[in-house]
């Protein structure tokens, strides 16, 4: 559900960006979201639609590029993607993680008119 | 016309994040420790700033922000307990943001305030990507939750600075292996300190009001607890 306030603050950031390249149009935009924060792609297009009416982001297309949650072991190096509910190790069994990647939120790059 | 990209590479909740950085500072000029304390409805987050104001009674004075979808039932609970405290209702959002306790600040007498609470809402994901200024993190899970939960939801258990499992009363009744959550959560958060509580008995806060009064101290002498 927090992917309304997400997506407010993701069209303010494009349209600062817009306005400050001169653009009239923002055609696409592209993101990088990690797993680990829980965002819905699709709720994320809804809430776009209604909230860019009115403004040069209508309509643009979103794209989304998933990072998936990426742990370390800080017993034995091994770096991996843990399973959806194990937070283990696979190959020494430790639970000594260190979690390398999967909370990204931000916005990689628009293109605009 | 011609398509042209542009680089933006920004977070997408900058905004949020700056706002988060004027209440910081705000707390820091009057050395006001925040303590952001988060959990799924129902773990017990009013309970535990109950028994935090009755085990800190006339060594510090506490403030509360209290973050509802509605209601004020919480806030009224606390505030015949004489605590000061101002409730925010998100009229359905999720979580709070730092421009919603910002506005709430502005509404406390700060000057009366050592150590606000903020107890947002009740919710185990949306809270961990919303930085509110706060210095330090408490998650709560409370025993008929089961051990797996941060399994479930790394982030906001990774990132915990104190990890408190409530209802300690109820372990013998529920299915929770205090030692196997130990293992996992300590794994994944070196960090946290980890503090088993009962809002009932009143195990372990005589040692969680310890912990709070000892970074208040270090709040007080101007050092900044969070990294």
């Amino acid at each position: 559900m927090h992917e309304m306030a997400v997506t407010q603050s993701m069209l303010e950031l494009v349209l600062q960006e817009a306005e400050k390249a001169g653009a009239s149009k923002v055609v696409t935009v592209n993101m990088v979201i990690g797993e680990m924060t829980g965002i819905v792609d699709r709720c994320v297009e809804t809430n776009f639609e209604l909230l860019s009416q009115d403004t040069p982001a209508k309509g643009a297309a979103l794209t989304f590029r998933k990072v998936p949650v990426k742990a370390r072991c800080r017993s034995c190096g091994h770096v991996f993607h843990p399973a959806e509910i194990l937070w283990q190790c696979p190959r020494c069994q430790s639970t000594e993680l260190e979690l390398t990647g999967g909370d990204e939120l931000y916005i990689e790059s628009i293109e605009v008119e | 016309m011609e398509t042209k990209e542009i680089k933006v590479l920004k977070d997408i909740l900058s905004t949020n994040n700056q706002v988060a950085e004027q209440n910081r500072r705000l707390f820091a000029d009057r050395r006001i420790m925040a303590v952001n304390v988060m959990s799924s409805p129902g773990a017990g987050k009013t309970t535990l700033i109950m028994r935090t104001v009755e085990a800190l009674k006339g060594k510090a004075r506490i403030g509360v922000i209290e973050g509802d979808v509605s209601s004020s039932i919480d806030a009224e609970k606390l505030g015949k307990a004489g605590v000061t405290v101002i409730q925010i209702n998100t009229g359905g959002g999720c979580h709070l943001d730092a421009g919603m306790v910002n506005v709430a600040l502005h509404n406390l007498p700060l000057d009366d305030i050592d150590i606000l609470f903020i107890e947002n809402v009740g919710n185990l994901i949306c809270p961990g990507g919303f930085d509110l200024g706060e210095a330090l993190r408490v998650v709560i899970l409370s025993t008929p939750e089961g051990d797996d939960k941060p399994h479930k939801y790394p982030l906001l258990f990774s990132r915990a600075h104190a990890m408190v499992v409530s209802k300690s009363d109820l372990l013998p009744y529920v299915s929770f292996d205090l030692d196997e959550f130990r293992r996992v959560f300590q794994g994944m958060n070196q960090k946290a300190t980890l503090f088993t509580v009962s809002g009932v008995t009143g195990e372990g806060i005589k040692e969680w009001g310890q912990w709070v009064l000892q970074n208040l101290e270090r709040v007080r002498k101007g050092e900044r607890i969070l990294a």
